[in-house]
């Protein structure tokens, strides 16, 4: 009987709690919508970059929040979705946008496979270094391979040659940069939407528990059935997919894809945001992302040192915040609500 | 045919011959205590049987099969379960968490990343009854890590016992819990144990607990088994005494208490 209560209280709180989320989310992405029409273009942009880092930032999470494992080396994914929309729209003249996401994608899923298989069979440093290291492997190839890869000159992706939504959206005429700007916007938000869902419900689900269970307490994990490394190549695979689409999204908005997104100062600005966020909670990456973005085109434009200023920001940042701007949040709203 | 059989099982560690040569015929539904002094190799028995540790030589028949190169995994799969002895729990997952993890794993749900944890309800009502089984029922939004020790050594014999297992190692159930809780833990862990025809092999140090619970009891002695019989041929058996208590005697281990 006490069993049976406490399973319907305990349902019903989760169902409240499940329909608060829902009206929280509901009403930050209606704020989004809203964004271009009071904002100016630039600020649109601005946040745009920042909606797409907060995509790699959450495939970043899945590995280092959920399943426990610090990857030094994901600008390896978000670079090979950059690269593959760039050698796409280069070499195969496609103009569709859902063509190159669906290839680049197909890249980065088959790289991240590649790569994860062979990291996920160690844990701690070892396994950041191992992928840290082949993420340079693949940097050092878009470095020197520049027939192909165009070296330090990058590729260009046009925006002017794209379509969003198989050709029903195109850019081509007199005043198509604002309008890229604008209904990028709304593909760049939707898929956000799209991604941060999916990863929400993965994160929930058995499969998802799981991995907390691996990041727990990995002896334990295996002692109730779970194929530790298995689990830990999957999860390896999804954040790098997250974490390509994020590359592939960035590509046309930049204009250009160079090597300094397969470069490691790059890995670690993804591992920056997740921890500026707090990398303990669902939404920290999110905020880290977009936060970081911020912060860090705040730095550019105020001085020449901007390495440096930012450095001495977020290095403050972390040690008065850290549980990160969602970790320490949500203490503070949990102290007041008592 | 025995539930569990090893054969010749042997795990050396260097000049420690922690597992030597045991041969052991665990039967269906038994519940076997395996005493020894410390260092007897009870744990390393329960280690090698369980796939914490691989065998060096001999064999170990579960059910009739060989499962001797058989994976962790593998060895769950079939039916082997066990809980540590030093507390081995998801700490930052609740009580509930940790226990539907492990049903979630025995029904093959964990590669499921398309639905939410909490919405199956078949599930969720499994592991709210294991958790009132083990009377935790309370404690079920709590992390692991903020359970007091009691409640720790139950989560983690519930998380053994949510997988349905055949056969049940129970490392020291009881160690690091005041004297007054550990017989309503044996209680507890007996009574769903029994109840649900489980065969359970448990490594305890206190005698009385272990004359008081069990079927069949085992007495190691520097990795090979000393003796083994029924508690009262245990409790008579002057060989025992002297190397568990150092005296024997007619009422050796009533003296001691």
């Amino acid at each position: 009987m006490t069993a049976t209560t406490t399973t319907t209280t305990a349902a019903d709180a989760g169902m409240a709690s499940f329909l608060r989320l829902l009206v929280v989310a509901m009403a930050i992405l209606f704020g989004l919508a809203l964004l271009p029409a009071v904002v100016d273009p630039y600020q649109t942009v601005l946040i745009t970059y920042g909606l797409i880092m907060a995509i790699a930032a959450l495939g970043f999470n899945l590995l280092l929040g959920y399943t426990g494992l610090l990857s030094f080396g994901h600008s390896a994914y978000f670079g090979t979705g950059a690269y593959t929309v760039a050698f796409i729209v280069r070499d195969l003249g496609a103009q569709s946008m859902e063509l190159c996401i669906i290839g680049g994608l197909a890249g980065t899923v088959l790289v991240s496979a590649l790569f994860g298989f062979v990291c996920v069979r160690h844990t701690r440093i070892f396994f950041g270094i191992l992928t840290l290291a082949l993420s340079q492997v693949l940097w050092s190839l878009a470095f020197k391979f520049f027939w192909v890869t165009g070296g330090t000159d990058g590729i260009r992706v046009a925006y002017a040659k794209l379509t969003l939504l198989g050709g029903l959206v195109d850019f081509a005429g007199p005043g198509s940069f604002q309008r890229f700007i604008f209904a990028y916007y709304y593909y760049v938000l939707g898929l956000f939407t799209l991604a941060t869902v999916i990863m929400w419900v993965i994160v929930h689900s058995p499969f998802g528990m799981a991995l907390q269970a691996i990041r727990d307490n990995e002896t334990r994990a295996s002692f109730v059935g779970i194929s530790v490394r298995r689990y830990r190549w999957i999860a390896f695979v999804i954040s790098g997919a997250f974490t390509g689409l994020a590359g592939i999204l960035w590509v046309p908005l930049n204009g250009l894809t160079t090597p300094d997104v397969l470069y490691w100062p790059f890995s670690g600005e993804i591992v920056f945001m997740s921890v500026l966020g707090g990398f303990r909670t669902f939404v920290g990456p999110i905020v880290g992302a977009v936060a970081f973005n911020y912060l860090k085109t705040a730095a550019v434009a105020s001085t020449e040192y901007w390495q440096l200023l930012l450095g001495v920001v977020l290095v403050t940042l972390v040690l008065v915040l850290p549980s990160g701007i969602v970790g320490t949040a949500a203490r503070l709203v949990s102290r007041f609500t008592r | 045919m025995s539930l569990l059989e090893t054969i010749h099982l042997k795990k050396y560690f260097g000049d420690t011959h922690a597992v030597d040569d045991v041969n052991l015929a665990i039967e269906e539904g038994e519940f076997v205590s395996l005493v020894g002094p410390n260092g007897a190799g009870k744990t390393s028995f329960c280690n090698v049987v369980s796939a914490y540790y691989t065998a060096d030589s001999g064999s170990i028949i579960f059910k009739g099969t060989d499962v001797t190169h058989a994976s962790v995994t593998e060895r769950v799969k079939a039916g082997i379960a066990r809980s540590f002895q030093l507390v081995n729990l998801f700490d930052d997952l609740t009580a509930f968490d940790n226990v539907a993890l492990a049903i979630f794993s025995r029904e093959g749900k964990t590669r499921n990343m398309a639905a939410l944890a909490r919405r199956d309800s078949a599930v969720t009502g499994e592991a709210d009854t294991v958790l009132g089984q083990f009377g935790l029922a309370s404690k079920r939004n709590e992390l692991g890590r903020s359970l007091a020790q009691g409640e720790r050594k139950l989560l983690d014999v519930a998380l053994a016992y949510a997988l349905r297992p055949k056969l049940l190692f129970l490392d020291e159930p009881t160690s690091g819990v005041s004297t007054r809780d550990k017989g309503q833990i044996m209680d507890t862990i007996a009574a769903v144990v029994r109840g649900e025809g489980i065969t359970a092999v448990v490594v305890e140090h206190d005698m009385d607990v272990v004359f008081t619970y069990s079927d069949r009891i085992v007495v190691m002695h520097q990795g090979a088994i000393l003796a083994k019989g029924t508690p009262d041929e245990i409790r008579t058996n002057d060989q025992v005494a002297m190397t568990l208590i150092g005296s024997a005697g007619p009422d050796a281990f009533a003296r001691k208490e």
